[in-house]
């Protein structure tokens, strides 16, 4: 089943024509990667799913990003419901300078959840599915910031985890860390992508061949190749493309 | 090589020259202090600090004027606190970063060096005769929380602007509003620095004088003020009143009166170094 669709996607910063006509769909429970060389568009593209670019000044867009059948950029969708449908892991963790308790609970007091049995489940179920509960489970009242790197970055994704999103975005999420605690992500993102729909940005190749369905690739704004990810990387169609995955640029 | 040795010269020239700079200030400093401790030490005791004022000066105390400065200090932060903040939340939050939003940053940053008569005559104007406050301390209140609110405005965008976009970033996108974003992570990671500046600016506003008189503070205030509708005097003016007066008593008195005012000051300002100190420790992204 189709979640996330771009139809004739355009985006420009001021005068700078950063996305291209891009049309692309995406199946329900499934993780697709973006990836192209840096500038080329793709970290823009993945934050129009749930509309981060709001803030920049001189971001305009063209065309419809459309989740569940519901065009997002309209005026009558609340942009805050769409952020706790469509949660977001960036690429430096980023906890808030709070404890572990107060990070995952976050979303679920600004939407006005109190019940602190409710709340200490969560906190506990989300922290499991992030794989991060045996760490913490005795420190939950511990500094966020006391975390390692690679604690932080699945922090933050126990965090997007406790308000049920359906859609979650990682913006390079293991850029950051070092090669156990990215190996410890990507078996996360493998083992959530039966209940969640996941679109990651990666500059690692290795990485979206490994974790991802499909993969789309990215060249000066434009949407150059789209396929699976065993094709692309075997067999793929474009010569940008090709050239790109053996590391003649980019 | 004779370059190089007139340029060591040079060098060593300035560093004396930078050597006795500082040492004007500080010696200045110290025998300020030290004149103001050796006269005025000795004044103080509990009556100096519990007595109204009085024509003869051994009987003569601060009552009226220390409670008078708590007062003004109070109402002062009531009234230029939330304003300052919340203007300074605005301009750096939610005001867009055009033409209009520079003119206005200039010309807060302006109104910080206006000089304070001005201030007292704004004051006069508008709030002793307009809204018709008389020589209240709700007139002085407002007139200083004017003068320091420029300051506050700038120390809070100070304070916002090293908070850094990745916490606001993961606040959106968790879904939170730009109002729960601003009350439940850019504040608090911010109070530190805003607390500094509130404090500073309320260090400053206490030692204001020419302001109050400009409205009409009393020298010689009889009563201690009940309520922000009375009268009033504060420290600075009781110490002018007294620095005026021809016998020397009332010149000790006036001296101890200043110890009291600097007391007061350092207070405040060792409260602020702490909390800089306390909050850059704490905040290491």
């Amino acid at each position: 089943m189709k979640k996330l669709l771009a139809n004739k996607v355009d985006a420009y910063y001021g005068d700078n024509h950063v996305l291209k006509d891009i049309n692309l769909e995406i199946k329900e429970n499934s993780v697709t990667a973006f990836i192209g060389p840096s500038g080329c568009g793709k970290s823009t593209f993945l934050r129009m799913f749930n509309r981060m670019n709001d803030y920049i000044d001189g971001f305009r867009k063209e065309g419809q990003i459309i989740i569940d059948g519901k065009e997002i950029y309209k005026k009558k969708v609340k942009v805050e419901e769409l952020r706790q449908n469509v949660g977001m892991v960036f690429q430096k963790p980023n906890p808030f300078p709070k404890s572990i308790y107060e990070n995952v609970v976050y979303g679920l007091k600004i939407q006005g959840i109190k019940d602190k049995k409710v709340l200490a489940e969560v906190v506990e179920k989300s922290l499991i599915q992030a794989a991060l509960w045996e760490e913490v489970k005795d420190s939950l009242n511990k500094s966020a910031l006391s975390l390692s790197g690679g604690q932080q970055q699945r922090l933050c994704i126990a965090r997007t985890l406790a308000v049920e999103p359906s859609v979650i975005l990682m913006d390079e999420p293991a850029s950051a860390l070092d090669p156990i605690s990215t190996s410890k992500i990507e078996e996360l993102i493998d083992s959530l992508k039966e209940n969640y729909t996941i679109v990651i940005v990666t500059h690692n190749m290795q990485q979206a061949a490994r974790i991802s369905d499909k993969t789309a690739f990215f060249y000066m704004g434009e949407l150059i190749e789209y396929d699976n990810t065993k094709d692309l990387f075997t067999h793929p169609k474009n010569e940008r493309t090709e050239n790109y995955i053996t590391g003649r640029f980019g | 090589m004779s370059k190089i040795k007139s340029n060591r010269l040079k060098d060593n020239a300035f560093k004396y020259f930078g050597i006795f700079c500082t040492f004007i200030g500080l010696v200045m400093l110290a025998i300020f202090i030290g004149n103001i401790l050796i006269e005025g030490l000795g004044r103080i005791d509990y009556d100096f600090l519990t007595n109204l004022p009085s024509r003869k000066a051994a009987k003569a105390g601060i009552l009226t004027a220390w409670t008078g400065t708590a007062w003004i200090l109070g109402l002062t932060a009531i009234i230029a606190i939330p304003l300052g903040v919340a203007a300074g939340v605005y301009l750096e939050e939610y005001g867009k970063k055009n033409r209009l939003a520079s003119i206005v940053e200039i010309n807060i940053a302006n109104l910080a060096g206006v000089p304070s008569i001005i201030y007292g005559l704004l004051g006069l104007e508008i709030f002793v005769r307009i809204l018709n406050f008389g020589g209240s301390l709700l007139a002085g209140a407002f007139t200083l929380a004017l003068l320091i609110l420029p300051i506050i405005i700038v120390a809070t965008r100070e304070a916002l602007k090293a908070v850094p976009d990745s916490l606001r970033q993961a606040s959106y996108g968790m879904g939170a509003t730009k109002w729960q974003t601003i009350q439940y992570q850019i504040l608090p990671a911010a109070s530190g620095g805003i607390l500094t500046g509130i404090i500073l600016a309320l260090s400053r506003a206490i030692g204001e004088t020419a302001p109050l008189i400009v409205i009409g503070a009393l020298a010689y205030v009889p009563f201690v003020a009940k309520t922000p509708m009375d009268e009033f005097t504060v420290l600075p003016m009781q110490i002018f009143n007294w620095v005026s007066r021809p016998q020397h008593e009332f010149v000790i008195n006036a001296a101890a009166g200043i110890i009291i005012l600097l007391l007061i000051t350092f207070i405040l300002n060792g409260i602020a170094v702490y909390l800089r100190n306390k909050w850059q420790k704490k905040v290491n992204w």
